[in-house]
């Protein structure tokens, strides 16, 4: 019985070391006061000022272009790469998935920098343009490891049969394989969204003057201190993830979310 | 099922935005560009040995040795309760563990500059006991603070996946012929979970070492990381051919002990998030 208490006790503290910053964070953002050591009223001003600020929401819809861009094109080349090395031999196969794995064990400061030094040596511009090809291309992995279980799990006489009932190979494809691995797309389509969304490293190694997301916009103004307004827009980021994860989470149990996350 | 043309975009693309990038980075690393052009140099490498960068390897070495640490500790237990029956919606419990994880992890860092700094809610509270504040903000351990802070789900999770997998059977076997919870613990579920802990490990030590924001944020720039070192190099000192000797190093070492650890986690029984 005692035992059941110092449980309860030690995962209480646990989930409060977890939240209570964030909640702080989010009843801070209501405080009339810029002092955040005291309470000194309920605002919504400085939401009205976040809304205000042209600075933020350029970086706000940066942030969604090359989510949105970054995540779709990622998701269209990294099925069609999964396809393709889910058909190959297994040598090939081996060195492909090394290839695969290694921006995803690389240390994304390593990525970032790697990438800035490419688009410098080649003159190309820094900017939105490079900091979406940066987006693409540590997002292309992930697609690929949520596809690749899905085909492994197909049934390859399903192909075969389309083919014998006279269906062309294109038409089979679209028609008989992509169904199938339709969960596996959506779940790295979900996944390369929120981590173009999260990223900041990569963002900050391979953006140029002028191009900012809402990563990078939090960051220089966290580093100049403590300011009423970006707790103003943690509390709308959190709504947001919360809401994003509960609807997700009606879609399929908590346990499977940790396991299309595993990779 | 001849598709293998399908995968050739992608190919051309890794080669031209993981390769040869890579490859560059090694480029930069052995080579100098002096008057005569550029000449091969392990120059680089060499200066990396130097006394005052080789403290700052130390001290990031250090720093994410005592956060595993520190993660290890609280996230052993934490992931024994939630893998246990204790609750009845279990289900809720781990999705309330997770949601801080999806939360961006610069607002996570942010959030704890609030509560450290000199006039934070930390010492308001302090002095509403008529305490004197406490320096808290820009300290060695307020980036320890935020390192396990946002790298304890990663150690908690996997450790979690391998705890709800062991056979119930096999601890009450145990049971049965004498043992007590103690020895169970020491003989049966710990060595189980091991592939689980090294799993953690790695996920919560590899992001505490190249970590160059949370020792910016939390620490002021007065704790310099390696991760901080390549910034600066990179960005304001704009030596790129030092920059890249240590980046080069750094992900040796990483690649190298990821190497390692994935030998014993041959069949990825940890459960890893990445």
């Amino acid at each position: 019985m005692v035992n059941r208490y110092l449980k309860r006790i030690y995962t209480a503290l646990i989930y409060l070391f977890l939240y209570a910053p964030i909640l702080i964070l989010i009843i801070f953002s209501f405080n009339a006061s810029k002092s955040r050591g005291n309470w000194s009223g309920f605002t919504l001003k400085w939401y009205l000022e976040l809304f205000q600020d042209r600075q933020i929401m350029k970086a706000l819809s940066n942030t969604m272009i090359i989510a949105i861009l970054s995540s779709g094109i990622a998701t269209i080349i990294g099925t069609a790469a999964a396809i393709g090395i889910h058909n190959m031999k297994r040598f090939k196969k081996a060195i492909m998935m090394n290839l695969t794995y290694l921006p995803v064990v690389n240390p994304d400061i390593v990525t970032g920098l790697s990438l800035m030094i490419l688009f410098i040596f080649t003159n190309f511009q820094l900017g939105f343009l490079s900091l979406l090809l940066s987006h693409i291309t540590f997002n292309i992995p992930y697609v690929i490891l949520s596809v690749l279980p899905k085909l492994k799990q197909l049934d390859k006489h399903l192909y075969e049969a389309a083919l014998d009932l006279g269906a062309t190979p294109l038409y089979a494809y679209r028609k008989v394989i992509l169904p199938e691995i339709m969960p596996g797309v959506i779940t790295g389509l979900l996944l390369a969204f929120t981590l173009s969304v999260d990223d900041f490293v990569i963002s900050f190694f391979t953006t140029g003057s002028g191009v900012s997301t809402l990563s990078i916009t939090i960051y220089s103004m966290a580093r100049r201190g403590i300011n009423p307004k970006i707790n103003a827009l943690s509390t709308l980021l959190f709504l947001t993830v919360l809401l994003l994860l509960i609807i997700v989470n009606f879609r399929m149990s908590g346990e499977k979310i940790k396991k299309e996350r595993e990779i | 099922m001849k598709k293998n043309w399908m995968s050739y975009p992608y190919i051309v693309w890794m080669l031209i935005f993981i390769f040869i990038p890579l490859l560059l980075v090694l480029f930069y690393s052995v080579t100098m560009r002096t008057d005569q052009g550029l000449i091969f140099t392990l120059d680089h490498y060499q200066r990396f040995l130097e006394p005052i960068y080789l403290k700052v390897l130390f001290r990031s070495i250090y720093l994410a040795f005592i956060c595993t640490v520190l993660c290890l500790v609280l996230g052993y237990p934490m992931a024994m309760i939630l893998a246990g029956n204790d609750f009845k919606r279990k289900n809720i419990m781990v999705f309330l563990f997770v949601i801080p994880m999806w939360m961006n992890f610069l607002l996570r860092t942010y959030a704890w500059m609030t509560l450290l700094e000199r006039r934070g809610l930390i010492n308001t509270f302090l002095s509403w006991l008529r305490l004197a504040p406490l320096n808290l903000l820009y300290t060695q351990e307020a980036v320890v603070l935020g390192m396990v802070y946002n790298f304890l789900p990663f150690m908690v999770l996997p450790i979690y996946s391998v705890l709800s997998k062991i056979d119930q059977q096999l601890i009450e076997a145990a049971e049965d012929l004498g043992a007590d919870s103690v020895t169970v613990f020491r003989k049966i579920i710990f060595p189980l979970s091991l592939p689980g802990v090294i799993s953690g490990i790695t996920m919560v030590f590899m992001p505490a070492v190249t970590t160059f924001v949370i020792s910016r944020l939390l620490g002021g720039g007065q704790f310099t990381l390696i991760g901080n070192l390549i910034e600066q190099q990179f960005l304001y000192v704009g030596d790129w051919n030092f920059g890249s000797a240590i980046s080069m190093v750094m992900m040796l070492v990483i690649l190298l002990s990821m190497g390692v650890m994935s030998r014993y986690d041959k069949e990825h029984e940890g459960g890893g998030l990445w």
